[in-house]
């Protein structure tokens, strides 16, 4: 049935029946994620909810490419990406991670660091990396963080605060308006305010570039908050969809509510979870 | 004395173009590569078995460029495609090449006396405009090769800053962000490398023309000269940009050049602790700022301590006497 539909219903981002095994064979064996079937359409915004070690980052490790299934399909736009490398991928997704180090090169500029961004397009070559057209661009960029980056264009990032760093990499991530973004709780490590500012951003980011967004949280608040839709995932499935309509009406409350009826437990960690 | 720091200035210049690649490799690309040791015989070797067999010396040197860049992709690609440890794969690197540098000389020391090089040809083109022979020598040596390192620090300041360059400093910076950047940090190393060998072997075929002979034992040691020379040109010019972090390696391997030769005047020490002294300088470089560091950190938390405790004995004296005294009682 779905081969008549047009190329475009299909999806920006599909996964079908993705399984991944860690260790497999050794007495460490651990099924990280059981066939998982998720489609996000263009401009869907979900968040991921979960507990740890429900497989929320092997999820996004898979779709970007840092790790390969072992069982199912991944396709971006329509073109099949299971197995290609992580530096191919790249092209298509704009990643944020949870630690404010890990999306920035630290003895780098800023101009410098957002011109490797801005590469990611097309193949690298011998262009100039900074120009002053591109500078141009970068500080119109930066402005809209509200952070006065833009005229710290030449420190090194390394200097920057961590919510400064995040606010940076989510701007790297964006800029070149990517196909998917992948958000992989990247407030978690950030003190209340900057979170909240860099939430903040990255609702304003998602809005301005209409981007197809997942991102994973352990803050059921910000998954209600944020997006038009969301998933529950737990010990490596996805337990609960909760549509565009559904998700208007959502509550803390309900949420919870709805995991012990499908699980028959309490969640393992409530408290932590609702913090 | 003028001349033997004379000396030291004109092979610190040469020597300059290998602390460049081992810069790169070092500090850029953080791939503590010591292939260098191998690769640099293979610039000389290549170079001055090709002028031997009658091959024009710009040609050679330019050959041995060639073939040190050979060699350090394939310390890359061992570390990249073979997964080995970056440390194993360029001393596996460095002892293939020895057998392989011997093949090339055919025997282990090659004498490039009374031959054709690029310095004879300076000499030549100096005497030519009407200089002394002796005057043409010297400054027609000392102008031509800091024009050519001059020449390889402009290339390295101008690729860094290239978009595959920027590349290539965020893989030794951080790796993972460059990949999820969509670049393969794979390649970019074998490049790196590539590179960061090519200059070194560059450097190894214009020594030997040098010394007028290629020795299979002549890079014993010369990562750590590389090192050295890197770490007392960061230390003496600092590195806030990549223009004034190469123009600190240059200045770098000359001062390191007239260190050697001034403590070689010393009565006691012999040609021989030249790698000695390399070795502490180096070790000195690395400890001291380390131990001043630290000095400096204690003797701030003692200040502080001080403060904080004077301040308890204000607040408690604001207190009442009575609480003090009670308190020294137990």
């Amino acid at each position: 049935m779905w081969l008549l539909l047009p190329k475009g219903v299909k999806g920006m981002l599909q996964l079908k029946g993705i399984y991944k095994i860690f260790h497999e064979g050794t007495p460490d064996e651990k099924i990280a994620l059981q066939n998982i079937n998720l489609t996000l359409q263009k401009g869907d915004f979900v968040t991921i909810i979960g507990s740890n070690g429900a497989g929320k980052s092997t999820l996004m490790n898979l779709i970007s490419g840092v790790l390969f299934p072992d069982e199912g399909t991944i396709s971006i736009n329509g073109q099949d990406v299971t197995m290609m490398p992580e530096y191919v991928r790249s092209r298509y997704i704009g990643r944020v991670f949870q630690d404010p180090m890990a999306g920035t090169a630290p003895n780098m500029t800023i101009e410098e660091n957002l011109a490797m961004a801005y590469a990611r397009r097309q193949k690298r070559t011998l262009r100039r990396g900074v120009t002053k057209k591109r500078r141009d661009d970068f500080r119109e960029a930066l402005s809209t963080l509200h952070l006065g980056l833009e005229n710290r264009l030449q420190t090194k990032v390394g200097l920057l605060s961590g919510g400064e760093r995040q606010a940076l990499s989510l701007l790297m991530a964006t800029f070149t308006e990517p196909d998917i973004l992948l958000l992989d709780e990247h407030t978690a490590a950030l003190d209340p305010a900057r979170a909240e500012l860099v939430t903040h951003l990255t609702k304003e980011i998602v809005a301005r570039y209409q981007l197809t967004t997942l991102m994973v949280t352990h803050h059921m608040q910000q998954a209600i908050d944020l997006g038009n839709r969301l998933i529950m995932m737990d010990k490596g499935q996805i337990i609960l969809e909760v549509d565009e309509h559904e998700k208007k009406s959502l509550t803390v409350e309900k949420l919870l509510a709805e995991f012990r009826r499908i699980r028959g437990e309490q969640l393992a960690s409530d408290r932590a979870v609702l913090s | 004395m003028l001349t033997a720091i004379t000396g030291a200035i004109e092979s610190g210049i040469i020597y300059a173009i290998m602390a460049l690649g081992v810069y790169l490799s070092f500090r850029i690309l953080d791939f503590p590569d010591l292939t260098v040791d191998g690769s640099f015989v293979t610039g000389a070797a290549v170079a001055a078995t090709l002028i031997v067999s009658g091959v024009h010396p710009l040609v050679a040197t330019c050959l041995a460029l060639f073939v040190g860049f050979i060699a350090g992709c394939m310390t890359g690609l061992l570390h990249t495609m073979g997964k080995i440890n970056s440390l194993l794969s360029g001393i596996l690197m460095m002892i293939a090449l020895y057998s392989i540098n011997l093949r090339i000389m055919g025997r282990s020391n090659v004498p490039l006396l009374n031959q054709e090089t690029i310095f004879t040809n300076v000499q030549e083109w100096g005497t030519k405009i009407g200089l002394e022979p002796a005057v043409a020598k010297t400054w027609g040596i000392l102008l031509s090769m800091t024009l050519l390192v001059l020449l390889f620090k402009w290339f390295t300041d101008w690729f860094l800053q290239t978009e595959i360059g920027l590349a290539i400093r965020a893989t030794g910076d951080n790796p993972r962000m460059i990949r999820s950047f969509s670049a393969n940090t794979n390649l970019l190393i074998v490049l790196g490398l590539g590179l960061s060998n090519a200059m070194v072997a560059f450097s190894g075929a214009l020594i030997a023309q040098y010394g007028a002979f290629a020795d299979v034992g002549m890079g014993i040691g010369m990562i750590i000269i590389g090192l050295a020379s890197v770490i007392i040109g960061e230390a003496i010019f600092g590195t806030k940009t990549i223009a004034r972090a190469t123009f600190a390696v240059i200045g770098g391997a000359i001062i390191y050049r007239i260190v050697v030769s001034l403590a070689l005047r010393a009565q006691f020490l012999e040609t021989g602790d030249v790698k000695l002294i390399t070795a502490c300088i180096v070790i000195l470089a690395l400890v001291v700022p380390q131990m001043v560091r630290h000095q400096r950190e204690k003797k701030y938390k003692e200040e502080k301590r001080r403060e904080r405790a004077q301040a308890f004995v204000a607040a408690a004296a604001e207190r009442g006497e009575g609480d003090v005294a009670v308190k020294r009682n137990l």
